[in-house]
């Protein structure tokens, strides 16, 4: 089956050299895709959960009684939100990751610095999706009315429980929305962690149809299909989750 | 907290000289009046007179610029108070229930136990099942509020502030957003409450009400306590042109 499978595209590739589907019928070309696959996907995964973690954090302090806070948190927002990301993924890159302290590697002489270039993308990307996830829990939290933070407040709640327990899953209910298109946005804009050479899924891709030119259209079409399943997926998992969240009787 | 001092012989709410200012607009103007354990009082008076905005310092939801509001001998208008200490003692339910919508009526009931007393949620669900009883809602305990009438939310809201055990319950227009039919069946639940001797202060329209629950009746106006008196003096024997105009277009 599996053989019939790999002489089909090799049978393809010598037929019409233009459709190559070279990860098809060679297997190191194989193992290059599976491990672009890895990367994206724990690049994805990590951003996501980071990035949602620094919108609900942002959304709390935005709310602190400290104005030097509010700034901050201001200030943190307009810088990833009005700048490129891919010029954000090289400044931490390349100029932060200047002072960040190496250790020496496991071969005894090299040096190793404590934050790889992986480390630096999901920082990075999650910290920019981390800011549209802020003003997108803000959002949210504006559209639980103060009153019903008030009964809470009444009821001798303090304002980090109200946060927790109303605030927050009221919030989340109306950001699902606008939420999930960011998380889309996010999956997407891991492709760009290919400028500080993390070997994610267009790294591989390009380094394939460097090497086989007659496999680039090929591995075009295999990196839309990738996202396409992996963008997909997650919608899909959103729509379920705001589904399960839905309140009977509550919004629409 | 200097509560130690207080017995049930001193006033349960002590009120003297409150003053309470939204930016330049004054709305309470020196108000001062006592309330007994035990006691119902009603506040009544024309929109904008500052009744809500009274009730609302008593638990410390809005703050005074001057003058004494003391709970079981708790200071209200002190920078040091541990709101905590007085919200466990003073219940509140406003005129728009505020339940949390996200959460059934049951859990509504028992979700500050829980959460700020840190009682076991076995016992808190006991007591929060008696509670929805007593308020006549029995087989709706895993109805979500958007399920349920004005009238029905209305009453899980008395449940859930009565599940902190307060000694003292204010009521900020409670009925004000209900459709009539509803309006009674929440008016018995807080005289079944008052007759159970819980000391209650109550911002109201409904005159009826108050003149059949009240034990003590203040008209305020302009940010002043205008004329108060017990229901059947106040009622038949009011001597302030502003109170005779009031009831004259409210009865």
């Amino acid at each position: 089956m599996l053989e019939a499978f790999i002489e089909f595209f090799r049978q393809l590739a010598d037929d019409y050299p233009r459709w190559n589907f070279i990860f098809f019928h060679e297997p190191r070309q194989w193992a290059r895709i599976v491990k672009g696959l890895q990367y994206t996907l724990v690049l994805s995964i990590a951003c996501v959960i980071f990035s949602v973690i620094i919108g609900v954090v942002g959304a709390w302090l935005q709310s602190s009684p400290s104005k030097l806070v509010r700034h901050i948190v201001q200030g943190y927002i307009q810088f990833f939100r009005n700048t490129p990301p891919f010029v954000q993924l090289l400044f931490f890159y390349f100029a932060l990751g200047q002072f960040t302290p190496s250790i020496t590697g496991p071969d005894g002489w090299t040096e190793v610095p404590i934050i790889s270039n992986v480390g630096w993308a999901i920082i990075s990307l999650s910290f920019f999706a981390g800011a549209f996830n802020v003003e997108i829990f803000r959002s949210g939290i504006e559209a639980v009315p103060e009153s019903t933070q008030e009964a809470a407040e009444a009821l001798g709640f303090s304002r980090l429980q109200t946060y927790k327990e109303i605030v927050l899953p009221l919030a989340f209910r109306v950001s699902l929305p606008a939420l999930n298109n960011n998380l889309v946005n996010l999956v997407k804009t891991t492709t760009q962690a290919i400028g500080i050479a993390v070997p994610e899924l267009l790294y591989q891709s390009v380094s394939i149809w460097s090497d086989y030119p007659s496999a680039q259209y090929p591995t075009m079409l295999l990196l839309f299909i990738s996202f396409i399943v992996i963008v997909g997926v997650l919608v899909l998992g959103m729509h379920r989750w705001e589904k399960a969240m839905h309140i009977p009787g509550y919004g629409a | 907290m200097p509560t130690d001092n207080w017995t049930d012989s001193q006033p349960i709410v002590s009120i003297k000289d409150v003053h309470k200012s939204f930016g330049d607009l004054e709305v309470l103007k020196g108000i001062s009046f006592d309330v007994m354990k035990g006691e119902v009082v009603c506040i009544i008076g024309p929109s904008g007179s500052g009744k809500s905005t009274l009730i609302r310092c008593i638990n410390a939801l809005n703050d005074i610029q001057k003058g004494s509001i003391k709970v079981e001998g708790i200071e209200v208008h002190d920078k040091h108070l541990n709101k905590l200490e007085l919200r466990k003692k003073v219940g509140m339910v406003f005129q728009q229930y505020n339940l949390f919508p996200h959460k059934t009526a049951l859990e509504n009931v028992m979700m500050a136990p829980i959460k700020v007393l840190k009682e076991s949620p076995a016992e808190v669900e006991a007591k929060a099942r008696d509670l929805i009883e007593k308020v006549r809602l029995q087989g709706k305990e895993n109805s979500y509020p958007g399920e349920l009438s004005g009238g029905q939310q209305q009453r899980v809201a008395i449940a859930r502030s009565l599940a902190m055990n307060p000694d003292i319950m204010l009521f900020d227009e409670v009925t004000a957003a209900l459709d009539p039919e509803t309006v009674k069946e929440v008016l018995v639940t807080i005289k079944d409450l008052a007759e159970d001797g819980m000391t209650c202060m109550l911002v109201t329209h409904e005159m009826g009400f108050a003149k059949e629950i009240a034990d003590h009746i203040y008209f305020t106006d302009r940010g002043v306590i205008v004329e108060h008196g017990p229901p059947a003096t106040f009622f038949e024997q009011a001597k302030d042109e502003r109170t005779k105009e009031f009831l004259s277009q409210i009865l």
